[in-house]
């Protein structure tokens, strides 16, 4: 019997949607608020998931064309690396700077390498969650 | 501030990192490993000369100020066992070339290693107690997933006895450290020794200090050690070496640091229990060495008698003892993963680790033979081999303090070491040669060399003894100060 799930799939396209959009929202947070990198990874890690539940597993391969374990080495990689800036710059490792800049359109913005190390961690969650949901359901 | 310290972490990190995009490329992932380690392994070597001169190395991250940030510290006996780590798995690396197959390799063998690697210098050189829990997670997933790599129907039975046992130990581990923040308010190790210090040691602390030995001697295989004799005799040769030789260490020095540092205020109550943990310890391990007719038990349940021997040394708490631990130590490291090697080479030449069915491999392998019967007496102590100089200051400390059971039952099973390591050595090399050329199951190419690695630096380490001398006795003062360790944490 092939199953019926045509309302899981039009409520996940809106859900995602809305998902994408809150972990974007919860990422950007994170500097002075509750959120972060690592919550923020794992509410879009939570919308793919959702992805591969409603669609099956090719398809949604198909469409994010992405190797979840590279990602993950790809963000801790940045993450790391971010830290070693501190590094080059005489100081100690892990440390931050910061700034405020003009910028078109946001107007005074304050942009800081926390936000980089940041998209390190985000990266790194994302691809390990969809990476151990995966693992778990390929299992034979 | 010295960034130097976190490199031998950061380093393995990194290039275990870069090793995950490209999993296929075999020569970049066994040459960038080696680059990894060594590149690590010599600015070791360098922060070790910079502690000589300039004493305690730390690193507040992110520059924040201790007690609030994570310290990183550098004291010259964890700088010492991060250099022997990196040397260890050097040769552990070049053996593993050979013989861990292509399937493993592709399979992120090296990046696995590396962060083995990560976590175990992570927990040698980290000043904070959460971070140092952090530390023993990133080894232990490491080692969970290496221990289970090929997946034989053993070693899944084993490493699930080993994942156990892990978890309930990291999680009375969190209970202590949870303990100990709402006594003390405080996670820095430095901070930590300087408020007990300052409030005393009462029955709760001491009892903390007790929960915190278990949880380490779960680790180490001090007393709880019956998950090790199967887990370390399951995985591939290069992997067991690197367990033998790393992992029960780590416990190890996690008892030395809680025991010199913080709970150094009622020896007569946690350093006596300690005492006896490594006496019953090196009496088991003694049995188990002197009663099984198999490679792969002995050599483990040699790995069990020397905790005991080591710890027997922090019972002292004296100069001589803790210099005597520092020295077995670093000897053992390298030493357990030479004969695991070598036990490694035995059981892939014949196909059976069953003493019974071997015999007279001298002929056709007398490098091997030899380099084994060295590493034998050395780890029974016959001068001027590396075990020797530890045994006599371990016992000389265990005698100033008036513990004579504990140094003597610490000579009695160095016999049962040579006991179990001359059957051995009898039984596989000795005897009338069994196996043709052709029957051998595999053959030694390129295996010889890391093992003749090893017993040179074990050699240099009995010969040299002179020369690291320094090394060794500043260690031992600063482990005897712990003001030195505060002082240069918290300024």
């Amino acid at each position: 019997m092939k199953p019926n799930d045509v309302i899981l799939q039009s409520v996940t396209k809106v859900a995602v949607v809305i998902i994408f959009t809150f972990s974007v929202y919860l990422f950007m947070n994170g500097h002075h608020n509750p959120g972060g990198g690592f919550i923020g990874g794992l509410s879009t890690a939570a919308a793919i998931v959702l992805l591969y539940l409603a669609f099956d597993i090719e398809k949604v391969r198909e469409n994010i064309r992405i190797d979840f374990k590279k990602l993950t080495a790809i963000g801790v990689l940045l993450a790391v690396c971010t830290g070693l800036g501190g590094v080059v710059f005489g100081k100690e490792f892990l440390t931050q700077a910061f700034g405020y800049f003009e910028l078109p359109v946001f107007g005074e913005t304050e942009l800081t390498s926390a936000l980089i190390f940041d998209t390190g961690v985000a990266l790194a969650v994302i691809g390990t969650a969809v990476n151990i949901i995966l693992s778990i359901s390929e299992d034979r | 501030m010295n960034n130097l310290l976190i490199m031998p972490v950061i380093i393995p990190l990194i290039v275990g990192m870069v090793l995950i995009i490209f999993p296929k490329n075999i020569i970049l992932q066994r040459a960038l490993s080696l680059f990894a380690i060594a590149a690590s392994g010599l600015i070791t070597l360098n922060i070790m000369n910079q502690i000589l001169d300039d004493g305690i190395q730390t690193l507040q991250l992110g520059g924040w100020e201790a007690p609030f940030g994570i310290s990183f510290v550098g004291d010259m006996f964890s700088v010492l066992l991060v250099l022997t780590t990196c040397i260890v798995a050097f040769c552990c690396l070049i053996y593993a070339f050979r013989s861990i197959g292509e399937k493993n390799e592709k399979l992120y063998f090296y990046p696995l290693f590396l962060f083995l690697i990560v976590g175990v210098n992570g927990s040698f050189l980290t000043g904070d107690l959460f971070n140092l829990y952090v530390f023993f997670e990133v080894f232990l997933l490491a080692s969970y997933v290496l221990i289970s790599l090929g997946g034989g129907k053993k070693q899944l039975r084993e490493s699930l006895k080993y994942v156990f046992t892990n978890i309930v130990s990291s999680a009375f581990f969190l209970f202590g450290v949870a303990y100990l923040y709402s006594i003390t308010g405080t996670l820095n190790l430095a901070h930590l020794s300087s408020r007990i210090a300052e409030a005393g040691q009462d029955g709760l602390i001491t009892t903390v200090a007790l929960l915190f030995l278990i949880v380490f001697s779960l680790k180490a295989g001090l007393l709880l050690f019956f998950w090790l004799p199967g887990s370390y005799s399951v995985p591939p040769t290069a992997i067991a070496a690197i367990f033998a030789a790393l992992l029960t260490k780590v416990g190890i020095y996690a008892i030395f640091r809680m025991f010199t540092l913080i709970f150094y205020h009622e020896p007569q109550v946690t350093h006596l229990i300690i005492g006896i943990l490594a006496a019953v310890t090196m009496i088991l391990g003694a049995l188990g060495a002197a009663g099984f007719m198999d490679v792969r038990k002995i050599l483990t349940y040699n790995v069990i008698i020397s905790v005991g021997f080591i710890v027997a040394g922090l019972v002292s708490m004296t100069e001589a003892g803790l210099m005597g631990s520092i020295y077995y130590l670093i000897h053992d490291m390298i030493i357990k993963a030479l004969v695991f090697l070598i036990g490694g080479t035995i059981i892939l030449l014949t196909g059976t680790s069953n003493l019974r069915e071997i015999s007279g491999l001298i002929r056709r392998h007398p490098a091997l033979g030899w380099m084994f019967f060295i590493g034998a007496l050395s780890m029974v102590g016959i001068p001027p081999l590396s075990g020797f100089l530890g045994k006599v200051f371990i016992t000389q400390g265990t005698f100033e303090i008036g513990y004579f059971w504990l140094g003597g039952i610490g000579l009695l099973a160095s016999l049962f070491i040579l006991f179990s390591m001359i059957k051995l050595f009898m039984n596989a090399f000795w005897g009338e040669t069994i196996l043709t050329e052709e029957e051998e199951k595999g053959s030694t190419k390129g295996l010889i060399f890391p093992i003749a690695l090893l017993l040179i630096f074990s050699l240099a380490l009995g010969l040299g003894a002179e020369g690291i001398q320094v090394y060794v006795a500043e260690a031992a003062e600063q482990l005897l100060n712990p003001s030195l360790y505060i002082d240069a944490v918290l300024k």
